[in-house]
């Protein structure tokens, strides 16, 4: 009895972020130029973009799955698996990569075992590189969702994570 | 009044100013509107290009046709770049000709050199291009990162010899309108695939294979059928029946360098029996056949809407499988107005192994029947569960003419010298209403012609029986013809508005389709061909750069008709007798064998 309650849920769950995704393309009007933006916001409401969200998208934009799909798979900032709670961002512009970012990578890898783009089996945390996030001062420098995180070395990993 | 401004306008639009250039020190006039490509092209200076296709890909991506323009900061591409008064161009500077050579070296570093056993070995545009570059070297070898083989049932794509020059993603996405082929990943992941990576065979393709027929490399093609088909002419238990659609005969001819537009019926039937073939049938009787079962369906239909009861029109020609699977995929709830009939190659494969094999008192389990088509849609259609009778595929291999081409000079056949031969009795014989099943407006026709005499007792009032406003190739065409003075067993047709509507690529069927789902559509039936142009330019006909290749097969198909004695097909003899014996259009057993019925493929992608 649970298990159906809890499903209805999720579907009800699943149908109102459709509606939000559908109300956010009638903001944008349905506009193929404004897809980026659609996307977007479709992600931050969704979470991620399966094919399912975008065969949705592309129904009410009157566009091509396989035009939605081109720009979701050219940007990285779109994800088609589901994303964890968090997402550690580590970055490896110039200045980061050559004072130790690749070391913290390698090392984030190994201790929540996954590779890059990827989430952790308890759903926690999402691995991603960035190219630059704009603070070479702080290098190596790793962002978790919005909070940056300054001179990481691989052995103050495992506090930070421990926060979260 | 208003159509003498339309003219002044005309006049205006039509008063291209002439610009003067200079390329190569040769100075030219110009239309403002044209390319630098067309621009030297018209004065003899042919600059190499790859990705560029007269009035389907015009597009600048392969960059290949780079050249210098004085003044421009970096090279320009003559396909996009057009004219301007005054200026200078260099199309084989020393700058030109190695820029020229590194693009194609870069394309090649990726590129599978497997040409000697690639389909398209002496047939590939980039083979060829690196012939006319001169290019000696290859400095960039890496491994390809695209490895992949994608293979169903109908198109087999070859990652690894894609140059990602868009060609089949502008016919796919803006001829078609269908989208199924777009670039995803970025930079040197890129690929040109369906949504997500996924194999073209998991998601809603036509199959229409109009992508295989623009693709310059073996990267897009059909799957191959022949192995199957060698193997059963080698099988001595095995009664092989071949079958021809219309389009076959006039582009054929091409795979063995006659002009496009040359028609080779004959030799076709030599070659099929030279082959090892036990019976050489025609489609083209079969479209006979069709229009027989077809134009009744359309009468019963028409009888019951006007009686009051429920019939659906507009009703839909279905001979053409990849307009079919759209149809199921994008508007399973039209499916009601499309025809029951098969296709006429699926008719024919059904009585082959049914009528003829009674006749003849053959085996049926042991006949195999292969039917060569200008479609690569059909290489699905003949797998589909409902395309059976009696526990047996009605058709049991598709190939291309392509393939048909190639398995011809597989057997060392010397096409050229063949004496022309007929094909066999008794499914060989067609009227010219068949022969122009294979263009965009000849099914109409053709059930036009009949379903006229029928109800007229006269031939269709047009001059030489051609319906002209649903001649040529624009998307859309419409016709209405007024019933008057209808036979007297008929007066329920009497001054009824027969509202026809033929088009043929699935963009200009959506638009039909849409009309149907507003509840818009004013027409009774309507004839849809997938491939633009219908049958004669389908995705498995030879591929051909000549502009005018609809125009000039499309005539020849004409004048087969027109050179026919007998060109209703209900002034078949061979089908008047095939009735006799069988039954009649529409009967039971005309129902269980000669007509189908369609799957809601909307949800499913397969």
């Amino acid at each position: 009895m649970n298990e159906i309650q809890s499903s209805n849920c999720c579907e009800n769950n699943h149908l109102s972020k459709l509606e939000q995704i559908e109300s956010v393309i009638d903001l944008y009007k349905a506009k193929p130029s404004n897809l980026i933006q659609i996307l977007h916001a479709s992600q931050q409401i969704y979470g991620y973009l399966p094919l399912e969200i975008q065969e949705f998208i592309a129904s009410k934009m009157k566009m091509a799955v396989s035009e939605i799909s081109g720009v979701v798979s050219f940007y990285s900032f779109f994800s088609t698996k589901p994303r964890g709670e968090h997402t550690i961002l580590v970055c490896m512009g110039t200045a980061c990569y050559v004072r130790g970012g690749k070391k913290l990578v390698d090392e984030l890898q190994k201790q929540l075992s996954i590779e890059i783009g990827d989430t952790t089996e308890d759903g926690k945390f999402t691995l991603e590189i960035a190219r630059c996030i704009g603070a070479c001062g702080l290098a190596p420098a790793m962002m978790i969702d919005k909070t940056v995180y300054k001179s990481v070395s691989p052995n103050k990993l495992k506090s930070i994570l421990a926060k979260y | 009044m208003q159509l003498q401004n339309q003219c002044v306008a005309y006049i205006v639009k039509g008063d291209k100013e002439m610009v003067k250039l200079t390329i190569n020190n040769k100075v030219i006039k110009a239309s403002e509107d044209t390319t630098i490509l067309q621009a030297a092209k018209d004065n003899g200076i042919i600059i190499p290009n790859l990705c560029y296709l007269e009035g389907v890909h015009e597009f600048g991506s392969c960059r290949i046709c780079s050249v210098e323009v004085v003044g421009a900061k970096t090279l320009m591409v003559a396909c996009m770049t057009k004219v301007k008064e005054g200026m200078v161009v260099h199309t084989n500077s020393a700058k030109v000709i190695k820029a020229r050579k590194v693009l194609y070296e870069l394309m090649l570093s990726d590129h599978s050199k497997a040409c000697l056993s690639c389909n398209r070995n002496l047939t590939c545009e980039l083979q060829k291009l690196g012939e006319t570059l001169g290019v000696g070297e290859n400095r960039f070898e890496t491994t390809s990162c695209r490895n992949e083989i994608d293979k169903s049932i109908s198109i087999t794509r070859d990652l690894s010899k894609c140059i990602l020059c868009r060609r089949c993603v502008t016919v796919c996405n803006e001829v078609q309108g269908v989208g199924i082929l777009n670039a995803q990943n970025r930079g040197f992941d890129t690929t040109i695939s369906p949504s997500m990576d996924l194999p073209i065979g998991d998601v809603k393709c036509a199959f229409c294979g109009q992508c295989t027929v623009v693709c310059p490399t073996g990267a897009l093609k059909e799957t191959d059928s022949t192995e199957k088909v060698w193997e059963a002419i080698n099988n001595p238990n095995q009664r092989v029946v071949f079958q021809t659609a219309p389009a076959v005969r006039v582009a054929l001819g091409e795979m063995f360098g006659y002009p496009v537009g040359t028609s080779v019926t004959g030799k076709m039937a030599a070659a099929i029996r030279a082959l090892g073939v036990d019976d050489v049938f025609d489609t083209d009787w079969a479209a006979d056949l069709t229009i027989m079962e077809e134009g009744m369906e359309f009468l019963h239909r028409v009888t019951d809407v006007l009686a009051g009861k429920k019939a659906t029109l507009p009703m839909i020609t279905s001979c053409s499988p990849g307009w079919i699977k759209y149809v199921e995929s994008y508007y399973p709830e039209q499916i009601p107005n499309l025809s029951t009939c098969k296709s006429p190659h699926m008719m024919l494969g059904a009585l082959a192994k049914s009528f003829y094999a009674e006749q003849k008192g053959l085996d049926a389990k042991k006949m195999f029947v292969v039917s060569v088509m200008p479609c690569t849609a059909k290489k699905f259609e003949c797998t589909r569960s409902e395309m059976q009778n009696d526990g047996m595929k009605n058709v049991d291999a598709v190939i291309t003419t392509r393939e048909l081409g190639s398995m011809i000079k597989q057997a060392g056949i010397d096409f050229e010298n063949l004496p022309d031969e007929k094909f066999d009795e008794p499914m060989g014989f067609s009227t010219g209403a068949a022969d122009i099943f294979g263009l965009t407006g000849g099914v109409m026709e053709a059930a036009l012609r009949t379903v006229y005499a029928l109800l007229m007792g006269k031939n269709l009032p047009f001059e030489n029986l051609h319906v002209t406003p649903i001649v040529g190739l624009s998307q859309i065409k419409e016709a209405t013809i007024k019933l008057e003075g209808v036979l007297p067993q008929y007066k329920q047709f009497e001054g009824l508005e027969v509202k026809i509507a033929v088009t043929s690529g699935l963009a200009g069927a959506k638009l039909l389709m849409e009309q149907i789902k507003n509840g818009t559509s004013p027409y009774h039936f309507i004839e849809v061909m997938g491939c633009p142009g219908g049958c004669i330019t389908g995705g498995g006909q030879p591929r051909s750069h000549d502009t005018k290749v609809k125009e000039k097969r499309m005539s020849i198909l004409y004048a087969e008709d027109e050179n026919k004695h007998l060109r209703q097909s209900h002034e078949n003899p061979s089908i008047q007798k095939f009735y006799d014996l069988w039954g009649s259009p529409g009967c039971y057993k005309s129902h269980e064998y000669l007509h189908t019925y369609y799957v809601d493929r909307s949800g499913n992608n397969n």
